[in-house]
């Protein structure tokens, strides 16, 4: 074991995925020489070679249509586009192309590729570094969508994702690459280094794509979420004195239902919680199948908790970012009925 | 005939850290030797420019050839002044983001020819569409730097409401567009713009810039085509500065041809222009606009030049670059050269430069007194949260006032938590 943050641990899964298999291939914006302006890749193209892990022109769309080809060819590319702000240029080459490859070509071609992507604010990154687009890519069919919360699930699921032979958008909460960010911006940053899920095997491990994971047992309400608001909900289940029950998603789609309704059966609550803007958000799909699965066990209305419906306002940032108090706020709500 | 193993080309510059600083392979042709086609030439028949560059501040600092655009002293004067304050502007600022007065900014450092000569040899109605590092544009334009400085602290009087990351300007008073974090994009909105004044029977022409990275987007290339098609008024800047954050030119197609030559394939005019000399710069940019003006339609200008400066306050070269290129840079300081001309041709002098520098150093302390009255960022925290609801639409919709007045309800709530939390903490000491 070793202790490793989120940028080390998604690095040492790369490492371990090149080093087993030659056909991995990593390049990206800034990825080669400079490893990365978040450092994911730091040290990869010195021990494998420019060939293995090299830098892109500025253009997303060239990115992933090469990584699609490159993934016809037999390769297994891992990409990064440098911010999900920045994915869109990519959207067609993702959506229609490399999510439909399989289907259009009956099996014939596939595109077993990984796209990563740092995402979400906190980071004062304004609109354009900020954004949590994922259930833009959970609408789409032939991709799965993943976001690790921890430095632990970040390897064992980037893992996997690279070893799945179909496309994986691996999105990265950047605002936890360093520490469990629990949403007190005015309090100092927990590093990971004190933090048992910074404990990361340095050999290869997987974890199964399509599995949460109850990161606080509870029976009184189910508080779902992923990437860096569990961090959020943990500290808003531990404020509320409320007997809540945490699940991390780690995996969007393909999405562990049979989880998610066995806790909501049991507690009877449920509050919902993401990043990402309101409307149509990840969310929506969340709460139509709970209504759907367990709608004769629930005991209150299901509650959202999420970002407003506007871009990532700069300087209201901690206005904006859905805070413990106000995860904390619903779960008492959920309890009231 | 046994064929050999393919094998996959990687670009790389020739120098990183610790490596000893080597421009050799760069060509500085001699000042004025480039010709000054006319106005209404055919595009095919100056292919040649695109591999050319054009240059007219000599060695011996004197202004040579064709593309000499003959300013007055004072003119230049104005430019070297606009090109000071500029460089002083950005050092402040990024003192002041390393003091967390800002979250973040970029510096345009021996690029400033580049902002100030084109604002200057373009007409003042003219429409910029600017990337991130044309902050000397709006400088030329007169923009008062209380205004940029209100932005990049996101205080009570920034214009863009706390919205925008720092330096992402928008000034429409100033013809100049929304900056964008998305990298291209004004591209084709230049075009278009060029298109509906065009299309209006207007007489304003619109100027779009991109970095040499930025070639590599899709937006780039529908741009060139809009703008060939539509014959589009707009002049169309690649600000080749060598480095896309830590990657270098050939990363986007510099290795093989010049980003001027992009235009030959779209039968657009190409000039390719020495971006440190700011009589060249001008001299160009005053000849594609006028090509515009009248109806020619677009040309496309590769400035030549180097990032001396980070890619942004988050970036640090020594990590990718040699520390020392920007000292050994072939085509010098803009600032240096435009400097030298003037004392060559007996219109400036050393004291008068040292005055200068003093000057604008203490104009930008005082916008920035002006500024920083109004607050800097987080400080005092701004106090109008229910205004970033506003502008997504026209109207806030009925869904966005509801999530208006939660958000005021969860403030409120939070402070009174605070308090209270607070008052027990005192009540127990």
């Amino acid at each position: 074991m070793a202790r490793m943050n989120m940028i080390q641990a998604i690095n040492s899964a790369m490492d371990i995925a090149m080093a087993k298999d030659e056909k991995v291939v990593v390049f990206g914006e800034d990825v080669g020489y400079f490893g990365g302006v978040f450092r994911c890749t730091a040290g990869l193209q010195k021990k494998y070679g420019k060939r293995r892990c090299f830098d892109a022109p500025i253009a997303e769309g060239g990115i992933v249509g090469a990584a699609v080809g490159m993934g016809v060819y037999g390769l297994r590319p891992v990409v990064e586009i440098q911010f999900s702000d920045y994915i869109y240029p990519a959207f067609d080459q993702l959506v229609s192309e490399a999510a439909r490859l399989r289907y259009r070509s009956a099996g014939g071609f596939t595109a077993p590729i990984t796209v990563r992507t740092p995402m979400g604010g906190g980071i004062f990154g304004g609109q354009t570094h900020s954004q949590s687009p994922e259930a833009i890519f959970t609408h789409v069919c032939g991709l799965t969508t993943i976001i690790p919360s921890n430095p632990y699930d970040a390897k064992g699921l980037l893992l996997a994702a690279i070893e799945d032979d179909d496309p994986v958008v691996f999105f990265e909460p950047k605002r936890i690459y360093n520490g469990p960010f629990d949403g007190h911006h005015d309090r100092p940053l927990t590093p990971w280094s004190k933090h048992e899920l910074g404990e990361v095997p340095e050999e290869y491990y997987k974890i199964e794509l399509g599995k949460a994971k109850i990161v606080r047992p509870g029976s009184k309400v189910t508080v779902i979420a992923y990437g860096t608001m569990v961090h959020v909900c943990l500290a808003a289940a531990e404020e509320s004195g409320i007997d809540a029950e945490v699940i991390d998603l780690r995996s969007l789609l393909p999405l562990d239902l049979d989880t998610l309704v066995a806790s909501v059966k049991k507690t009877g609550r449920c509050v919902v919680v993401h990043e990402a803007t309101k409307t149509c958000g990840y969310g929506a799909e969340l709460v139509s199948l709970i209504q759907e699965h367990c709608f004769y066990h629930l005991e209150a209305p299901i509650e959202r908790v999420t970002g407003w419906d506007t871009p990532y306002p700069h300087a209201y940032e901690w206005d904006y970012f859905p805070g413990p108090y106000r995860v904390s706020r619903a779960i008492k709500k959920v309890m009231e009925d | 005939m046994k064929t050999n193993p393919l094998s996959l080309h990687i670009p790389e510059p020739k120098c990183r850290p610790g490596d000893s600083v080597d421009f050799s392979d760069i060509r500085v042709p001699a000042a004025g030797g480039v010709a000054r086609p006319a106005i209404d030439v055919d595009a095919a028949t100056i292919r040649d420019h695109a591999y050319a560059l054009i240059r007219v501040l000599g060695d011996d600092h004197k202004a040579v050839g064709e593309w000499n655009p003959k300013l007055s002293a004072d003119t230049l004067r104005t430019g070297l002044r606009h090109m000071v304050l500029t460089r002083e502007f950005d050092e402040r600022m990024v003192k002041l983001q390393r003091q967390g007065k800002t979250s973040f900014y970029i510096k345009c450092t021996g690029e400033e020819a580049i902002g100030v000569a084109q604002a200057m040899a373009l007409d003042a109605k003219d429409m910029l569409f600017p990337s991130y590092r044309q902050q000397g544009l709006l400088v030329a334009r007169g923009c008062p730097l209380e205004r940029l400085m209100n932005q990049i602290f996101s205080n009570k009087m920034d214009n863009l409401k706390g919205r925008q990351l720092p330096i992402m300007y928008s000034e429409p008073d100033y013809g100049f567009f929304s900056i964008s974090g998305n990298l291209g994009t004004q591209y084709p909105q230049a075009v278009g713009w060029a298109m509906a004044s065009a299309y209006s029977g207007d007489t304003r022409i619109a100027a779009g810039w991109v970095g040499d990275g930025t070639t590599a987007e899709a937006d780039f290339h529908y741009a060139l085509t809009f703008a060939t098609v539509y014959r589009a008024p707009v002049v169309l800047n690649v600000v080749n500065n060598q480095w896309a954050i830590s990657t270098f030119m050939g990363m986007a197609g510099g290795e093989r041809a010049t980003f001027a030559a992009r235009a030959v394939g779209y039968g657009l005019p190409a000039l390719r222009v020495d971006g440190n000399d700011f009589l060249a710069v001008y001299a160009a940019t005053q000849w594609a606009a006028e090509r515009a003006r009248r109806n020619h339609g677009a040309t496309l200008i590769e400035l030549y030049t180097y990032r001396a400066a980070p890619h942004s306050t988050s970036d640090d070269p020594s990590g990718y670059r040699p520390g020392d290129e920007a000292k050994n840079w072939p085509l010098g300081d803009p600032i240096e050269r435009l400097k030298a001309h003037l004392i060559a041709i007996g219109e400036w002098d050393e004291a008068r430069h040292v005055q200068l520098i003093a000057d604008m150093q203490a104009h930008v302390m005082a916008q920035l007194k002006l500024a920083s009255s109004h607050g800097t960022l987080g400080d005092p925290p701004p106090d109008d949260p229910g205004s970033m609801f506003e502008d997504v639409l026209v109207e806030v919709p009925g869904r966005l006032q509801m999530q208006r007045e939660e958000m005021l309800q969860l403030r409120s709530e939070i402070a009174a938590q605070k308090d209270s939390e607070m008052a027990a903490q005192r009540g127990e000491h």
